[in-house]
């Protein structure tokens, strides 16, 4: 039996995973998973818990090297680089679990992620508060997230769908075109998620984006291919409607959601 | 919050003038003991930039203050006063190079691994100068004459006290300018959330180094101050009981301010004179390790944002409800 | 060097390493199950060895016991003091950072260090090893190496592999491996994490207190001893790596022989040595020679 593929041949994919493997001794999280991003479109991985998910974005983001394959980011190699040279190559993640400064203000927050673009390490006497390219970048960032209201108050103190907002405005601010999202909608009431989901309508015209999720509703509603995996593996893969209808897919899920 | 900076801003002047003023009215013990505790302001601050700035504990800052001062020392001529530019230099440039090699193999380490290993290298250099002749033993060396700068003889106590006084808001004004640099706002990122400083592109190992040499050079700094007031360096200047107490004078002044350190420095300073006090303690006296042990306990369990944090800690209190202030990069201005 | 002292040489390495091991083992286990940097650890170790010398007239005269009997009772104080401890300062630890921790130990060493000076002074002392064990063997025609020695080696082998079956074969040991990952299930389950952590630190002082016990006949008894063994002790743990007891144990060794050797070959370097082994370790494998095992 053919492993299903989630990658197109189309040769214009910003981001491509060839063959990932990674093994924690004997268990074998991510099993040979391929997949490929395109401009302008979002791409949902959605698997049972313990599926690899997790692991194969932190394989994408370079925070894990694969065992064995390949990635591949606006066309170069990038298999052996550090998470912050892929970041400054293009490549932009959000966290499951909030990875925000509780300390800084929301402003701070989108600024101090946009200043790696314009590190200026050696200009020590700069305020770095009055850094034009970052603060422009930040709060272009944090408009789009629906932020603006709240530049100024402490990030810890934001609720936690806003926090969640907060998270996809860092992630921009560095003006990525890969966007790897680790489930963005988690914990959010309905509003919330409705406010979330528009914005990845929007953002999805320019990046490419990868969104793994456990909310089904919002995935078949918003993705333009969804892979699913089971055990590591990638067991079905297409559009919303392919994978629907997959009968691999509903006997691996419990009934459909 | 330009009231908040603007009250820091005058905190820190006032002190400054109060310190510029102060030899009028005190007498030779005053003001080598003041001076004495300013150059141990500049050893907190240099470790406050380490600590509070990047959130790297390092339990073995004594040693990079030791090389600046035992560079001082090896470095001055015999009988003619040495060239104050020069041993300067030697000194921050000694120490900064031990922090460059220390800190390159220390920062791979995290969390309480990077606090043993700071402590072991410090400890290196403490059995280098203790062992070996090159450290004069445990005898220590004696600087037989103060180096001058031009006109100015660092022998006269007001010279040394009014030059350590220029050194100390020099250095406080350069940590304040790179606090708010960019530079100062990427340390600070990586102390509050390394793993979000790398997604969004930082490499965060060149910063923490560079943060780590520069902390140790401003410590060698703080060593050529002592070892030219003094006149003497012995090995205890690198002892791990000194890296244990510069880390107590940031903590108990407040970790994350710069005035923190000014205000530790001072504090640990005028504790130890109390409990080494035989007008109060008499013959106790001898044991004040034991009431600085217990001071330590208690500030750390009782003031954990230190004595800055003591104005906040009582308004809370008293209306009862916690305010807490965002860090922004106006407020950095103000982490005076 | 003839064979006979090279014999000598590395017997004393390898009782020295083991001693290491011991310690450090102790200062592990409790920042392995309750997140606790206890700089302290090394005044534990000076208690015991000052214990050793003064408690030895006190049981001699009371029970008319000799070596073992002091030890025995030395243990029981150490456990009582590591119960108490627990309760009144150490579970205060828990939850903070640390930086907190470090500082509130280091006072606490600061603390022990003058009490020490108040109840026993501050002088050197030497404790003689009991009359069982005072003799020598014989190494070869010409050498003799002394039992007590023999003796050390083999009580820090005995607890470690005490230690070794205790976590891995009891439930108790199973408890606190569990209890060290996730406290509120194991809590949940119904059992008192409270009085498992504070037998596990009571168990943690005891060890340090009969290693400095068992230590004192051979490194003599003197007031900076505390701090010297903790930061050899902190040694062992970064070269044998983060959390590896394999690692621990091969450090200890390496350190006990670089630190023997050194001080017959090069005496002047003989400090210095095990900084430079640690710093080369580094160099070569920044993480120490084990991951978590």
């Amino acid at each position: 039996m053919t492993r299903p593929e989630a990658s197109t041949q189309g040769g214009d994919a910003l981001l491509r995973g060839r063959s990932l493997t990674r093994r924690w001794g004997g268990l074998v999280a991510v099993n040979e998973v391929s997949l490929d991003l395109q401009r302008g479109e979002l791409h949902a991985v959605i698997g049972t818990n313990g599926a690899g998910k997790s692991t194969l974005i932190n394989i994408l983001s370079g925070e894990i090297p694969p065992s064995a394959g390949t990635v591949e980011l606006l066309g170069q190699d990038v298999t052996a680089w550090s998470q912050p040279r892929r970041s400054q190559a293009g490549l932009g993640r959000s966290y499951q679990r909030t990875t925000i400064y509780p300390s800084f203000t929301v402003l701070e927050n989108c600024r101090l992620a946009a200043q790696a673009r314009t590190p200026k390490p050696w200009h020590w006497w700069q305020d770095a508060g009055r850094c034009e390219a970052s603060l422009g970048a930040a709060r272009a960032a944090a408009a789009s997230a629906g932020l603006t209201d709240r530049l100024d108050r402490p990030a810890g103190l934001l609720s936690h769908g806003q926090k969640r907002q907060l998270e996809i405005a860092m992630c921009l601010a560095t003006a990525p075109q890969v966007l790897l999202l680790d489930e963005p909608l988690a914990g959010m009431g309905a509003e919330e998620t409705e406010r979330m989901l528009a914005l990845l309508q929007t953002l999805k015209a320019d990046h490419a984006i990868l969104l793994v999720e456990h909310d089904m509703d919002a995935v078949f509603r918003v993705a333009d291919r969804i892979t699913v995996m089971v055990n590591g593996a990638v067991i079905a893969s297409g559009s919303p409607d392919e994978v629907r209808n997959s009968a691999d897919v509903q006997a691996a899920y419990l009934g459909g959601h | 919050m330009q009231n908040d900076i603007r009250s820091k801003a005058v905190f820190v002047g006032l002190a400054f003038m109060a310190l510029a003023v102060y030899p009028l009215m005190a007498g030779n013990f005053g003001v080598d003991l003041v001076t004495k505790i300013m150059v141990y302001a500049i050893f907190a601050l240099s470790l406050e930039l380490l600590v509070g700035g990047t959130g790297l504990v390092c339990f073995g800052h004594a040693a990079f203050f030791g090389i600046g001062a035992y560079a001082t020392v090896l470095l001055s001529p015999e009988s003619d006063p040495g060239s104050v530019l020069v041993l300067l230099a030697a000194a921050v440039l000694g120490a900064g190079l031990y922090a460059l090699a220390v800190g390159a193999l220390s920062l791979r380490t995290k969390g309480v691994y990077f606090i043993m290993v700071t402590l072991a290298f410090a400890q290196m250099a403490y059995y280098v100068v203790h062992d070996t002749p090159l450290g004069g033993g445990t005898d220590g060396i004696y600087l037989n004459v103060k180096p001058v700068l031009g006109p100015i003889d660092l022998d006269g106590p007001l010279t040394l006290y009014f030059f350590t006084l220029g050194t100390l808001v020099g250095v406080f004004g350069l940590l304040a300018l790179v606090s708010r640099s960019r530079f100062g706002r990427a340390l600070a990122g990586i102390r509050v959330n390394e793993q979000r400083m790398r997604a969004t592109g930082f490499s965060t190992y060149p910063y923490k180094l560079a943060a780590f040499t520069l902390s140790g050079a401003l410590a060698g700094l703080a060593g050529f101050l002592f070892a030219v007031k003094d006149g003497f360096v012995n090995p205890e200047m690198m002892s791990w009981h000194l890296s244990g107490s510069v880390l107590i004078m940031i903590i108990l002044g407040g970790i994350g301010h710069l005035r923190g350190a000014l205000i530790g420095a001072f504090a640990f300073a005028l504790l130890q004179e109390f409990f080494k006090s035989e007008a109060i303690f008499g013959a106790f006296a001898k044991h004040w390790h034991l009431g600085l042990g217990l001071t330590i306990i208690a500030s750390v369990a009782l003031l954990p944002r230190g004595l800055v944090g003591v104005p906040q800690q009582l308004r809370d209190r008293l209306i009862g409800r916690p305010s807490r202030r965002a860090e922004t990069t106006e407020g950095q201005d103000d982490k005076a | 060097m003839d064979l006979a002292i090279f014999l000598i040489q590395c017997l004393n390495s390898l009782q020295y390493g083991l001693l290491l091991f011991l310690v450090a083992s102790g200062l592990t286990l409790i920042f392995g199950i309750m997140g606790v940097i206890n700089l302290a650890h090394g005044s534990f170790y000076m208690i015991g060895a000052y214990m050793a010398f003064a408690l030895a007239p006190v049981v001699g005269a009371t029970f008319g016991g000799g070596f073992f009997a002091t030890m025995f009772v030395g243990v029981v104080l150490a456990v009582l003091l590591g119960y108490v401890l627990e309760w009144a300062f150490y579970s205060y630890l828990y939850e903070r950072e640390h930086l907190q921790q470090v500082l509130m130990t280091y006072g606490l060493i600061l603390v022990f260090e003058e009490l020490r000076s108040l109840i026993v002074g501050d002088d050197v002392h030497g404790v003689k090893a009991p009359e069982l064990l005072a003799g020598t063997i014989a190494l070869g025609d010409t050498m003799t190496y002394p039992v007590y020695r023999l003796f050390i080696s083999g009580v820090c082998l005995l607890l470690a592999l005490g230690m070794y079956i205790v976590f891995t074969r009891t439930r108790l040991g199973m408890m606190i491996r569990a209890g060290s990952t996730n406290r509120e299930m194991v809590q949940s389950l119904g059992v008192d994490i409270q009085f498992l952590y504070r037998v596990v630190f009571a168990a943690g002082v005891a060890i340090a207190v009969l290693a400095g016990m068992v230590a004192a006949p051979v490194s003599s008894v003197y007031p900076n001893m505390g701090g010297q063994v903790l930061i050899i002790c902190f040694v062992v743990v970064v070269i044998g790596g983060i959390g590896s007891i394999r690692g621990a144990l091969l450090a200890a060794l390496l350190i006990g022989f670089v630190d023997t050797f050194g001080k017959v070959l090069l005496p002047q370097a003989a400090g210095v040595l095990v900084y430079v082994l640690m710093a080369l370790i580094l160099l070569w494998k920044p993480d120490g020679l084990f991951k978590a095992g």
